[in-house]
């Protein structure tokens, strides 16, 4: 981790900041630009377009990805305030060609059609599990209400859930 | 967006410092309405100072028995504290009410009571705002205004307040320390926001120097007669068209203490001390409950398309009260109203 700038030492013009983030479980070192999301860094620095630019305004979901283990919306996270955080992507999710239980899940429920959303849904049905508080399904729709499908494939994406819960014990 | 310097604070002395020495700079922490009015170009800051790691992130027991919660702790973790769901089950009922899961877990209880309105014509830069651009005009007053205020509005700006936390914090009669370099001081939560009036550029007063440090709860949570109804054009992630706080105390089948507060209809989290005061000392029934809904609501203006939140508050101030009074809290993943 770099020091960002203090209050004595701000360049006269803004210059890209070294940041450390362990992705995927994978410690990468980029230079940003300080109004770079973290969305705009995955996918356009660091090659990883699975989490999806959907509405860019925190509204549809199709972004989210784990910061230290919790669902959040990357386009609205500047990447620069985020040094030495630990990102899980969908892409992250598998181990090996072992699909995550609720990309199994997903796939056994036929829950999603155009497939856009659906990272974005995986990644917050990950973080909902970890979370721990969805114990009906009224608990999980509430929930999981973060994310859009505009196909809408809800029915199906909270039966994955369910299941995927049921075959993890609860733990993502 | 626009390029902006970026500063990181490590605690309050420097955050303020950082922002003494701009003015035009913006503090940053969840990001999560500050960023988003940056991509509409909205805000435009120069600079922003980050202070998502001050060590305000606790939330700890006072010497009265209440509670001091860190500006930085997170929505999500505040309304699944165990002493919040234990004690004021109002605050986290609210909270759980408000954004989704994601910006929960991102948005921080001091950036909770700082985000603007949503407002659309403040967020369209194409359009006058008196409140984005002061002068230059309101256009929701002859636009398109079903979400806008009913109460304390201006000629100069309709816009609401958008928190769901804020209700419920000015039901629980929370104090806002704020901290700036003048020192320290403590503003009601109920006096923190403020209405239009000719200045709706403003929406709190708080002195651009100064930083929310934490939100204190008096020691009365009112954790069995509660209730947070929010009605919405969605059945979750929506802004309020209408929310109610409710907050009973009764002894021997009488109003005690009666807290009551509105979202969705003004400027600011809306409660009315002598509304409460006419529910003291009587018997719940959905008679006192409209006399007193008719008292809140006796100077509510409607405009071309919010009208119906008079009526729509009338019936949501009962429904409320009435689910306080009877102890069946409103769950907010359970759709049904009951």
């Amino acid at each position: 981790m770099s020091s960002p700038p203090s209050a004595l030492q701000t360049p006269a013009k803004p210059a890209p900041i070294s940041i450390t983030l362990t992705i995927n479980g994978e410690a990468r070192t980029i230079d940003v630009a300080p109004w770079t999301t973290l969305l705009d860094l995955l996918r356009d620095r660091l090659d990883l377009t699975g989490s999806k630019k959907g509405c860019d305004h925190g509204q549809c979901g199709a972004c989210t990805v784990l910061l230290d283990g919790r669902r959040v919306v990357s386009c609205l996270t500047l990447a620069v305030m985020k040094d030495g955080a630990a990102i899980t992507t969908i892409e992250g999710l598998a181990k090996g060609d072992e699909l995550h239980p609720l990309q199994q899940a997903f796939i056994d429920h036929d829950a999603f059609q155009c497939g856009y959303c659906t990272p974005g849904q995986i990644c917050s049905a990950a973080g909902l599990i970890a979370e721990g508080r969805a114990k009906t399904v009224d608990d999980i729709r509430e929930l999981m209400s973060g994310n859009i499908c505009r196909c809408g494939a809800y029915p199906n994406i909270v039966a994955a859930i369910e299941q995927a819960m049921a075959t993890t014990g609860g733990r993502s | 967006m626009n390029n902006f310097e970026y500063a990181r604070a490590s605690d309050v002395a420097e955050a303020i410092k950082l922002k003494a020495a701009d003015s035009a700079a913006k503090f940053i922490a969840g990001g999560t309405n500050l960023v988003d009015l940056m991509k509409y170009e909205v805000e435009r800051p120069a600079r922003l100072i980050d202070i998502s790691r001050l060590p305000l992130q606790s939330v700890e027991q006072t010497d009265d028995g209440g509670l001091r919660i860190g500006a930085l702790v997170p929505n999500s973790d505040l309304a699944y504290h165990p002493l919040i769901e234990r004690s004021y089950p109002l605050l986290s009922s609210a909270i759980l009410a408000g954004a989704s899961a994601q910006l929960r877990n991102m948005a921080s209880t001091g950036g909770n009571l700082m985000q603007r309105t949503r407002c659309a014509y403040f967020y369209d830069v194409a359009t006058p705002c008196n409140k984005r651009m002061p002068g230059s005009g309101c256009s929701a007053r002859s636009g398109l205004n079903r979400n806008h205020a009913i109460l304390g509005t201006s000629e100069a700006c309709i816009a609401t307040h958008p928190s769901d936390m804020g209700v419920a914090l000015a039901a629980l009669d929370a104090t806002v320390h704020v901290a700036g370099a003048g020192g320290t001081r403590s503003i009601a939560l109920i006096d923190f926001h403020r209405l239009p009036g000719d200045t709706p550029e403003l929406d709190n007063n708080l002195h651009t120097d100064e930083i929310i440090t934490a939100i204190e709860l008096p020691p009365q949570g009112f954790a069995t007669h509660y209730s947070y109804l929010k009605i919405r054009d969605r059945l979750s992630y929506a802004f309020a068209l209408v929310s109610v706080a409710a907050a009973l105390e009764l002894e021997n089948g009488h109003i005690r203490v009666a807290r009551l507060a509105l979202g969705g209809v003004a400027h600011k989290p809306w409660r009315d001390i002598a509304v409460e005061a006419l529910l003291r000392g009587e018997a719940p029934s959905r008679d006192l409950f409209g006399a007193a809904a008719d008292a809140l609501l006796k100077d509510a203006k409607g405009f071309a398309h919010n009208a119906f939140k008079i009526s729509l508050a009338r019936r949501a101030i009962i429904r409320t009260l009435t689910q306080a009074a009877n102890a069946t809290p409103q769950v907010q993943s359970v759709k049904k109203v009951r």
